[in-house]
């Protein structure tokens, strides 16, 4: 275990967050309801808030190891695809209303439970901020659980189009709880969440609410890679369009 | 007679400041001329949302990007506090949002003009915003209840998105070539179209007079955007750039700022649907609400059922 495992551990936590985040910032402005369009960007806010917290937090480390200066800025706006450590199921595309709130549903499950059992990690500083992103990720369970039982529970319209993201989605659940090498290594010093002990948890709750939604989870082989920086098609068009000013003007404070 | 003894009840609150609430008498011509003037405001909020969210996912850094969400997060709130305040003079917000697809509705021509680079939400901040917060600040004293109410929380806000904008064109003003090119050239594009918010000179307002007297009112459009040009004109300098009207300049003796003829050409085209913009703003409003039909059946569809799922248990 070292220093560079925590780096890219928490590196890995902020690109799930900012990358979801920035997805559902695609959406402000164009929800299907006003005050919906309003809850998904709050759930944006929060997401890129925790991003924040924890690129802050690597910046530190990585400055601390002797590294040239480094800020959350230049972790967000200048790794390209092969860095990113996020999961391939936040990067995927919006699609329509119920594939999106069934993407957050998938990941609010995951980081609630993940954030429950980060609060009692070794490294102070990855307690404190689940401790205070759990509050925001019990919302969004919430909130999102209540959308998919509402839109698989719906109309015959409804029903149709969530069966449709599920068969789009599920397959990026499995490597949520698929460890990478620093997670691994990470894992006897007790910094690190036990996915294995997570999976079950969420397993169980996706499992009641989809029930509760009338829908059928697919038998599908999960794809994975996203820890390793092996990314889908989607992350390149996500980072060229959210990085382009620091891209173009090269050093310049915004 | 009725009708009579109403109205001067009605006119002597207004006199004295007595605020006009829901359930109170009120004349149909004042009732109708706060539906319009509400909703093309709600209106303009919603559609407001859409050139800045243009650069949510572009922002250049974390911190303006979630400060850019909060700011389109904040103007959504204050679409909806001002259909709830309409929908208090029997509207309903359906029938207002239909107003607006079918373009029978207006809202703030400002929103027909795209954004261009990220240099425009500074401008927009500073010079959109501001212009709002002086045509709202007095609205906070509207006669109509609601409507005041609804002003006081929104201009808190507004003041809040008029600082930031102006600090993101102070940060551009500071930075490299191509920042403070891309800072002026903000500027130069929002803003005469800004000053044109004020709407048309007071002597082609036709309404203007009879708002006052109902004192939803308490300044005329010309009265504002002199105040508006004044306090910017002294702003620009803080940034080293330019307004683009070579005949803006200070006159002693008025003790205000002069300056150049506005296109009024410009405006009425804009208004009448020929702005750069007008289109596609309202497509994008139209398919959101088109896209998102299926979404709210779904919900009414599912509230039926557990209300049956509860008679049935
Ligand atoms: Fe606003
Ligand atoms: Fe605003």
């Amino acid at each position: 275990m070292t220093v560079q495992h925590t780096i890219d551990y928490t590196l890995h936590l902020a690109d799930n967050a900012l990358v979801l985040g920035h997805r559902n910032s695609e959406w402000t402005g164009h929800g299907p309801i006003l005050e919906q369009d309003i809850a998904l960007s709050n759930i944006a806010l929060d997401l890129i808030g925790q991003a924040r917290y924890l690129y802050q937090y690597a910046a530190r480390l990585m400055t601390m190891q002797g590294g040239p200066e480094v800020t959350e800025d230049v972790l967000a706006y200048l790794r390209d695809s092969w860095d990113y450590r996020n999961c391939l199921l936040v990067e995927q595309a919006n699609g329509d209303w119920g594939k999106t709130v069934l993407r957050q549903f998938f990941f609010s499950a995951y980081q609630y439970f993940f954030y429950r059992e980060l609060q009692h990690s070794r490294d102070a500083e990855l307690s404190a901020i689940a401790e205070k992103a759990l509050k925001e990720v019990t919302y969004h369970l919430r909130w999102s659980s209540e959308w998919v039982i509402r839109l698989g529970d719906g109309t015959e319209e409804s029903h149709a189009r969530m069966e449709k993201a599920l068969d789009q989605l599920w397959m990026y659940t499995g490597e949520l709880f698929q460890p990478a090498g620093f997670e691994q290594a990470l894992a006897p010093g007790g910094i690190a969440v036990d996915l294995g002990e997570i999976k079950p948890l969420w397993e169980l709750r996706v499992g009641e609410v989809l029930k509760e939604a009338t829908l059928t989870t697919p038998g599908s082989m999960m794809q994975q890679g996203g820890k390793q920086g092996k990314h889908t098609e989607h992350l390149g068009y996500l980072l060229a369009e959210m990085q382009f000013l620091q891209r173009a003007y090269p050093g310049n404070e915004w | 007679m009725m009708t009579d003894a109403s109205s001067t009840i009605f006119q002597d609150k207004i006199d004295q400041d007595i605020r006009i609430e829901p359930k109170d008498w009120m004349p149909d011509a004042y009732r109708k001329t706060l539906i319009r003037q509400i909703s093309q405001h709600a209106h303009s909020e919603i559609v407001g949302m859409l050139p800045e969210a243009n650069w949510i996912t572009r922002a250049p850094s974390l911190r303006r990007k979630a400060t850019l969400i909060a700011k389109v997060q904040d103007e959504a709130g204050h679409g909806l506090y001002l259909y709830s305040a309409a929908e208090t003079l029997g509207i309903s917000r359906e029938e207002m949002i239909d107003q607006l697809h079918s373009g029978k509705a207006k809202y703030s021509s400002i929103f027909n003009y795209p954004t261009l680079t990220w240099a425009d939400m500074g401008a927009i901040g500073w010079l959109v915003d501001g212009a709002a917060i002086m045509n709202q600040v007095p609205l906070c004293r509207a006669s109509y209840g609601p409507y005041a109410r609804a002003m006081v929380r929104i201009c808190k806000e507004e003041s809040f998105h008029q600082r930031q904008g102006f600090e993101i064109l102070l940060t551009l003003s500071r930075g490299s070539e191509a920042q403070r090119r891309m800072c002026q050239d903000a500027i130069d594009r929002w803003w005469w179209p800004s000053v044109m918010m004020f709407g048309p000179n007071d002597d082609a307002s036709p309404h203007t007079a009879q708002s006052m007297q109902w004192k939803i009112k308490r300044f005329t459009n010309d009265e504002l955007r002199q105040r508006f040009v004044d306090i910017c004109a002294e702003q620009v300098k803080l940034l080293g750039m330019t307004i683009p009207d070579d005949q803006l300049r200070w006159n002693e003796e008025r003790q205000h700022y002069d300056f150049g003829p506005i296109d009024w050409e410009e405006f009425r085209n804009v208004i009448n649907g020929n702005g750069p913009c007008n289109k596609e703003r309202l497509a994008a409003r139209v398919q959101a609400h088109e896209d998102g039909a299926w979404v709210r059946e779904a919900a009414l569809a599912h509230a039926e059922k557990k209300i049956q799922y509860g008679k049935t248990a």
